[in-house]
């Protein structure tokens, strides 16, 4: 497969470089979307040589939503796909304690994203083409005790997504949910984490491609985990309730 | 952030509990230096303890952009967490291929300079070293020091087959050589003993690989019985219509993890059987010659993933050993004697004619090279101890990359440069910032 360019919004995050890596294999172009952006020069130039393809680098804060508009007229051509894989973990404890630290985790992980997603989906919808890929994580299925202030984010966000494949069925537009569950990357460095339940970076990019191909809807990354949430789903409540997992 | 992981090499044993810690900068690293002593590690191919560190092992591979590439002369310059497989795939469809290869191309750049690796292509083109322009490496105050021949020629010279013991190596430029097609012309020639497995591949010196598998179980009149293995690229001229229409792709990929060549047939059924049946086959159809793919003919291990858990829980242990030109007749009879009469089979044993090499600490030299593959059993350490010392009468040396088990002495006794290494390792605080097992163990 060759095509058109493919923009990637965290251009700097582990899952979101491996996906540039992936497309970039099968031909398309790369746009690299980050804060600070240029400080991925090395990134840029590696999958030059590596790929041939050409990668630009374009400077983006999802925060910054009032520039999201700009930042999409700047870009040097509309991307036929974007992959948005912005997304901050933080510290559930201190988000208990401190609600700015919560704010900042609701932020970028629903705010941020729906901002920048929709105002590409306007785009996509007007050219009546295009791919929009989120990434959320299967911590929004079901609140935990361990990490809610992250999973409720990456719930609305996952609502979103599914409203708006819902709202642009039939306009050319595909939306597709991307529900890793651990995943190495530098957002989870040094926490233990179970590694049959684990996947690399390259293994969301794999599955990123494939359902952007396949034009899937929601996709799980291990197939595992599709099992491991339905089961977690689906514990009543009042047990649910008392459980450490 | 470091975490405690049970870490190994290859041949997983020793397994070691190591705080492991993934550097992304520079900076990373120099605040890993000031923690205290470190050894870098690669992608762990190396088979003992070469690139473990209980207190600091620091993972290379998120240092693995590719940084320059000059299509005229195939230089590469790329950071050392770079895998050699990555660099195939980039390169080959482009007509570059590595100028040396180990048997497996799940290794990185920095892994590969420091073994200084060779290829079976040691007797015509010398080592991985040979290819390298330069060198970047963090000292232990975290200055970071360009080598080459021309600049900081010593540190440049120790650091290719230094063991990740004279520093870090950050990034690196090399040559890759030009192919016409991915494919590679293997000829098979079956062998009655060593004698006749020698004059083979010293008539063989012009091949461009060449390489031989012993059969072990053979004693007595047979002992040394091998098939060897010779290989040229081959030319666009040279494929099959088909193939020349893509001439670096491989066809069947999707059979390769079944279909798959000698050694694992050498593991599935018992070794001799197998190989009587293969050297009487290739007997009886003569030495003709058929085109490998390159994935088949170089990597053929690496298309079972984690083939080093087939031997069991006690792990494997490789040892290899390569005598001087003069001594290796003499030399193999009596390694291979003690192997037949110890009656422990080794899974794998590869024979390679190498070429003159003379440098400061690498394992290559001019002669014979054996390499023996067997399980971490009691009884196979007893009957490595006794090859050890027939290397060493012999005037042969050791290979640090496959090396889990030797004894200091044992080491000191076949390493004349060992002083000289050391005299390095005292300068600049080097000895106190970089340390693994292996040079705990062997006093390096
Ligand atoms: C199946 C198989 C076949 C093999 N065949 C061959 C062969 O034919 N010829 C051959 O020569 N070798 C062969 N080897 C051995 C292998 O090529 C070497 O051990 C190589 O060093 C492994 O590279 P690595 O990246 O995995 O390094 P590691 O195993 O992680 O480390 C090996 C050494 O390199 C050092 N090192 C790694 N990265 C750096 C860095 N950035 N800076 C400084 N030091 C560093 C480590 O400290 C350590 O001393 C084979 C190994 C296997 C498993
Ligand atoms: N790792 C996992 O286990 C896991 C599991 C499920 C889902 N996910 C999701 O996968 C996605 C990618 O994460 P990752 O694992 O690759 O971790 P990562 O490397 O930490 O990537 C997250 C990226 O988000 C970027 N980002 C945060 N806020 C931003 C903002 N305001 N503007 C622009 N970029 C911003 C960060 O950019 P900076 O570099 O500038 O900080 C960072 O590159 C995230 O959405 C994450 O929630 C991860």
């Amino acid at each position: 497969m060759s095509g058109g360019p493919v923009l990637i919004l965290g251009g700097r995050s582990d899952i979101g470089l491996a996906a540039a890596r992936r497309f970039a294999a099968a031909g398309h172009p790369i746009q690299l979307a980050a804060r600070n952006a240029e400080s991925l020069q090395a990134a840029r130039t590696d999958i030059e040589i590596r790929y041939g393809v050409p990668v630009t680098l374009h400077e983006f804060d999802a925060l910054d939503t009032g520039s999201h508009a700009r930042f999409v007229d700047s870009l040097n051509i509309l991307p036929n796909i974007a992959v948005c894989a912005v997304g901050v973990l933080g510290d559930q404890k201190e988000g208990e304690r401190e609600c700015t630290s919560a704010i900042l985790v609701m932020r970028s992980n629903y705010e941020g994203p729906v901002a920048i997603l929709s105002e590409l989906a306007n785009r996509f919808e007007t050219r009546g083409s295009g791919t929009l890929v989120g990434i959320s994580s299967v911590a929004g299925e079901r609140g935990r005790a361990s990490n809610y202030i992250y999973g409720s984010a990456k719930a609305g966000f996952s609502a979103f997504l599914s409203g708006l494949r819902n709202r642009l069925s039939g306009s050319g537009v595909h939306v597709v949910t991307v529900l890793p569950g651990f995943v190495a990357t530098r957002m989870t460095e040094g926490m233990d984490l179970p590694p049959r339940l684990t996947a690399q970076p390259e293994d969301v990019a794999a599955a990123i491609l494939r359902a952007v191909e396949k034009q899937k809807n929601v996709v799980y990354v291990r197939p595992v985990w599709r099992l491991v949430m339905a089961v977690i789903r689906n514990i009543p409540e009042p047990i649910f309730r008392r459980m450490r997992i | 952030m470091p975490r405690m992981t049970m870490l190994s090499g290859w041949g997983r044993f020793p397994k070691l509990h190591c705080k492991v810690s993934r550097p992304r900068t520079e900076a990373d690293l120099r605040n890993l230096l000031a923690e205290g002593s470190l050894i870098a590690r690669g992608n762990g191919r190396a088979y003992g303890d070469s690139a473990l560190n209980t207190r600091a092992t620091a993972d290379m591979r998120q240092f693995n952009h590719m940084l320059a590439f000059d299509a005229e002369t195939g230089q590469l310059t790329a950071e050392a967490g770079v895998m050699l497989g990555d660099v195939i795939a980039a390169f080959l469809p482009r007509g570059w291929f590595p100028p040396v290869t180990p048997g497996t191309q799940f290794v990185t750049l920095g892994g590969m300079i420091a073994a200084d690796v060779h290829g079976k292509n040691h007797h015509r083109h010398g080592s991985f070293g040979n290819f390298v322009d330069w060198i970047d490496v963090m000292q232990a105050d975290g200055e970071i020091l360009r080598c080459s021949p021309d600049d900081n020629r010593d540190l440049f010279e120790w650091t290719i087959g230094g063991m990740g013991l004279t520093g870090i190596i950050l990034r690196a430029a090399f040559r890759l050589s030009r192919v016409e097609t991915g494919w590679v012309k293997q000829t098979v020639i079956p062998t009655a003993d060593l004698e006749s497995t020698m004059t083979a591949f010293e008539a063989a010196q012009d091949a461009t690989y060449s390489v031989a598998w012993i059969d072990c179980l053979s004693s007595g009149t047979r002992l040394g019985r091998s098939l060897l293995l010779l290989g040229e690229h081959a030319s666009r001229g040279e494929l099959s219509a088909a193939a020349q229409a893509n001439p670096f792709a491989i066809l069947n990929r999707r059979k390769l993890a079944i279909a798959f060549d000698m050694p694992s047939i050498l593991h599935a059924v018992p070794l001799a059987r197998a190989f009587n049946a293969l050297h009487h086959w290739r007997g009886a159809a003569g030495t003709r010659s058929r085109l490998v793919d390159w994935y088949r003919y170089f990597y053929p291990l690496d298309a079972i993933p984690g083939w080093n858990r087939l031997y069991g829980r006690e792990g494997l242990i490789q040892f290899q050993c390569v005598l001087p030109l003069d001594r290796s007749r003499q030399g193999l009879h009596v390694l291979l004697g003690a192997i037949a009469a110890s009656r422990q089979a080794p899974l794998l044993a590869v024979l390679k004619r190498m070429g003159r090499q003379d440098s400061r600490f690498s394992f290559p030299m001019e002669g014979y090279t054996l390499a023996l593959d067997f399980p971490a059993t009691p009884a196979v350490l007893e009957l490595l101890k006794r090859l050890d010392r027939i290397a060493i009468e012999h005037g042969g040396r050791f290979y640090l990359a496959k090396d889990s088990r030797m004894a200091a002495a044992t080491f000191r006794a076949s390493e004349p440069r060992l002083p000289e290494f050391l005299a390095m390792r005292a300068e600049k605080g080097r000895a106190q910032a970089f340390a693994s097992a292996q040079s705990e163990r062997l006093g390096l």
